[in-house]
């Protein structure tokens, strides 16, 4: 008989492990991702192949370099899920190299430059946005027309073209995103009437038939895989319930306000970007905090920072910023946001017997 | 196991429980149906001297002894300790060191008795009349019959039992919660003595003087709850069977009286500041058996389970007996545990060697298969923050294994080191595999070393300061008695040679006076 192992206990487990909790992500993210692979054809098809493979080349470099045990590592999926969720950032016809430059940004500068799974500062896809957003602000907002890619759209050969060839279809790309229409329009001098009439109705936006990010468009889908993750436990209602909250009660507020120059909340949340962000990119472990209050406060603070963004800013977006300036948050609400200890004030002393010897 | 069945079931009883905690499956039906049987007496028995927490017993027998049953063997030693009987009759062949029931596997003094096999009793204890008895009888009984908290603490119980003369308590809580995965050995208890055991619940209400006893069971043990529902009143006590939810660690004792009183026991205090005393089952059994028969704790009942052993059981087996006889009882082992271990699977110790003894303590006796235990793979902490909402204590283990890691106790100190209680939730529930609660151990035991080495040098350091300020008192005593002893002389000397100055003038003045005449 070979002797038993002497280890401390607990000596059973729940069996949920990092690659489990990257799958359930997958699992959640794939209806959002085959509506809008579907809505924008083989080019999109190729682009998101194209980001996840690079992401995965790229993280297996790393962990060569860092010396790491490869082959455990990279199969963890948590690279497969950040080239993933870069990938649904893009516009869906951006050329290939768009989408390495971003998996690389993500994969080496925002995450294994910090020292690699967990170590990481900053959501690694948000920093990759940040970063092509302003380094590359043309390809970074070429937005088509969903019924262009669509089923009876673009052929495979086409396809290639648009984005192997760097042949983007010239009458692609007059599309605006619905954000950044909302904002030229008012920067214009457009009363908001007028503009809400122009960009169609909110069913449309809220199911995603609309120019955007190649999985970013339907916030119905999205909303979905969020609400998947909440009942399978991988995340919790604290975050997307105060990212999307704040962004309500602030956008109401400020259309209550002046409902000439903002658009009404329903706008924002229909929006696919804002549902990602709370239920998808606010919720990554890593980088948010881990108590319920702050969970809480960084969420709220999310939202905030979006809708400020998204009113006043130089962005019509404004989800990678406010992701990322918030992360920048986590290290000090995680500080001074401590769970109560049991037996303890908050103040971490004892607690006292009221009215007892 | 999908991750659908992560999610769990919602028990709206947990909003009024505590915070944290989990779920683990429990495992419990592979012996929560099997009887409890006798277990035949061993070949060999090894009693440890050390089965409780405090100083270990002094033996009171010598090799070549022949002893009866429920004869002292080992006399307790001081206010925290607790007698050891023996379990069967036979000879004693070696008072000696054998290994430990014990991680460490470290030799512990132990009696080694050989059964003569006719299991011949010796006088037992006087019976005691609880009806009429004093608590202070009763807590000597307790003391006398050596009986230690069964739950798997193993403190004393007679100085629990005790507390009243320091604390105003009202109600006295019978742990059956039995929250680790595996164990059903207090299931069993109850559901087969159940009379007996609300007795020695009556009889430790008596000797607390308190005025309710409530019994309290998870929600998974539907057979025991209703065999306990049969007793409402334990020796003029009421008892109150309260149903708690199945969540692990319901069985910690500031916990369970959480989730049953709402209120929080103060960190680094006892229950009982808060009125109540909590006892487990198993402990109240053996009260009634030595308080009613006079019989001392010499056997008690262990569950022999995990995926390993061939047939699942609950032995009442005899203190001493091998862990290795026990296994040989249920059939053996159907293939190599991947962990053999004393106790449940989240708290229990894990041992090495098969032939060390079960004692007081053990509920279990586990043999894991591989496939039931974790793997022991490590990924890096991605921060998913479950080991804080699981943490029944409300620490961050994630932050505490940080720290410890870069070798910053006192940073770890401060944000709840101390206040951890080993439960394994966080290990549990971690993703990545981290072994957070053996980290935490470490920290604790480097911390404890630490503080008494340092307690040590102050010590050394106040003893060498005193000696040398002794020395100079001493030099200095010195240095002024021979002051005052050279003053002395000096003055004596003045003091002749005036004298003698005198003398010589007047024997100038006398001669002076004869020349004059």
């Amino acid at each position: 008989m070979t002797a038993p192992i002497l280890v401390s206990g607990p000596h059973i487990h729940s069996r949920f492990n990092v690659s489990r909790t990257m799958m359930a992500v997958m699992v959640c993210l794939s209806p959002a991702t085959g509506f809008g692979l579907l809505h924008f054809g083989w080019p999109a098809v190729f682009l998101f192949l194209v980001t996840i493979v690079a992401a995965l080349l790229f993280e297996v470099l790393c962990l060569a370099l860092a010396g790491k045990p490869i082959l455990r590592f990279a199969t963890d999926g948590s690279a497969i899920l950040t080239g993933w969720i870069v990938a649904l950032t893009l516009p869906p016809w951006a050329p290939w190299w768009v989408g390495v430059t971003a998996a690389g940004l993500a994969i080496v500068i925002g995450k294994h430059v910090f020292g690699g799974l967990g170590q990481n500062l900053f959501n690694p896809a948000m920093v990759a946005r940040a970063m092509l957003l302003v380094a590359l602000p043309v390809q970074m907002t070429v937005w088509v027309d969903p019924v262009l890619g669509g089923p009876g759209g673009l052929g495979f050969q086409q396809a290639l073209a648009v984005t192997f060839g760097g042949d983007i279809g010239i009458d692609a790309v007059s599309s605006a995103s619905v954000l950044s229409h909302v904002q030229s329009q008012l920067d214009a001098g457009q009363p908001m009437q007028a503009i809400l009439a122009e960009i169609g109705n909110i069913h449309d936006q809220f199911f995603g038939y609309v120019p955007g990010s190649l999985g970013e468009t339907s916030a119905f889908l999205l909303l979905l895989g969020g609400v998947g993750l909440i009942l399978m436990r991988v995340i919790t209602v604290v975050i997307p319930l105060s990212v999307l909250g704040s962004v309500a009660v602030l956008s109401g507020a400020a259309w209550g306000i002046a409902p000439d120059s903002f658009p009404p909340p329903q706008v924002h949340l229909a929006s696919g970007s804002l549902m990602f962000c709370a239920f998808f990119i606010a919720t990554d472990y890593v980088t948010s905090p881990v108590t319920g209050l702050g969970k809480m406060i960084y969420g709220i603070g999310i939202g905030a920072l979006i809708f400020i963004i998204r009113s006043w800013g130089a962005f019509p977006e404004g989800v990678a910023f406010a992701v990322l300036l918030m992360n920048a948050c986590t290290p000090l609400i995680d500080e001074y946001v401590r769970p109560r200890i049991f037996g303890r004030t908050r103040a971490g002393k004892p607690i006292e017997l009221g009215g007892k010897p | 196991m999908s991750i659908l069945s992560f999610s769990g079931r919602f028990d709206p009883a947990r909003l009024f429980s505590f915070k944290g905690g989990i779920h683990p499956e429990t495992c419990k039906f592979l012996s929560a149906d099997c009887a409890i049987e006798d277990m035949p007496i061993p070949a060999l028995i090894r009693v440890p001297l050390q089965q409780h927490i405090g100083v270990e017993a002094e033996p009171v027998v010598a090799r070549g002894d022949l002893v009866l049953k429920g004869q002292l063997i080992g006399k307790a030693r001081g206010p925290v300790s607790s007698n050891i009987h023996a379990p069967t009759s036979g000879q004693v062949i070696a008072v000696g060191h054998f290994i430990a029931p014990h991680p460490s596997g470290l030799p512990v003094p132990t009696i080694t008795i050989r059964p003569d096999g006719e299991d011949r009793w010796g006088p037992r204890l006087p019976r005691l009349h609880p009806e009429s008895a004093t608590p202070e009888q009763i807590a000597a009984q307790v003391a006398e019959a050596g009986i230690v908290g069964m739950g798997g603490a193993t403190f004393p119980s007679a100085v629990k039992l005790n507390l009243r003369a320091k604390y105003d308590l009202q109600t006295l809580v019978i742990n059956a919660a039995e929250c680790e995965p595996y164990l059903t050995c207090d299931d069993r208890l109850m559901r087969e003595r159940a009379e007996e055991i609300a007795d020695g619940a009556g009889i430790m209400a008596k000797a607390l003087g308190v005025s309710e006893i409530i019994v309290a069971i998870e929600a998974n043990k539907p057979q025991a709850i209703e065999a306990m529902q049969r007793h409402k009143i334990a020796l003029g006590h009421i008892m109150r069977i309260k149903t708690v939810p199945a969540q692990y660690p319901m069985g910690s004792e500031k916990h369970l009286v959480k989730t049953l009183t709402g209120k929080e026991t103060p960190a680094r205090a006892l229950t009982a500041e808060l009125g109540v005393v909590v006892h487990n089952a198993a402990t109240a059994h053996a009260v009634h058996l030595a308080v009613r028969y006079g019989e001392p704790s010499i056997s008690r009942v262990v569950t022999v389970s995990g995926r390993a052993v061939a047939r699942p059981a609950n032995l009442r087996a005899l203190i001493g007996t091998p862990v290795s006889d026990l296994i040989a009882h249920c059939g053996g082992l159907v293939e190599d545990p991947e962990r053999l271990l004393l106790g449940g699977p989240m708290m229990g110790q894990p041992i090495q060697n098969p032939r060390v003894p079960i004692v007081k303590g053990t509920g279990g006796v586990l043999a894991l298969s591989e496939r039931e235990t974790r793997e022991r793979d490590v990924m890096p902490c991605i921060r998913c923050g479950l080991c804080v909402q699981v943490c029944p204590m409300g620490l961050t283990p994630f932050e505490l294994n940080t720290r410890i890691e870069a070798g910053d106790l006192e940073g770890a100190a401060k944000v709840g080191l101390l206040d951890c209680i080993n439960c394994g939730c966080c290990s549990f529930t971690c993703p990545s595999n981290r072994p957070l609660v053996q980290t935490i151990q470490y920290a604790k035991g480097k911390l404890a070393e630490r503080d008494s080495r340092k307690h040590q040098q102050e010590q050394a350091k106040r003893l060498a300061e005193a000696r040398t300020a002794r020395h100079e008192a001493i030099a200095e005593a010195k240095r002024a008695a021979m002051a005052r002893r050279k003053a002395e002389m000096d003055a004596n000397k003045k003091r002749e040679a005036e004298a003698e100055a005198l003398v010589a003038g007047a024997v100038e003045a006398i001669k002076s006076k004869e020349a004059a005449k």
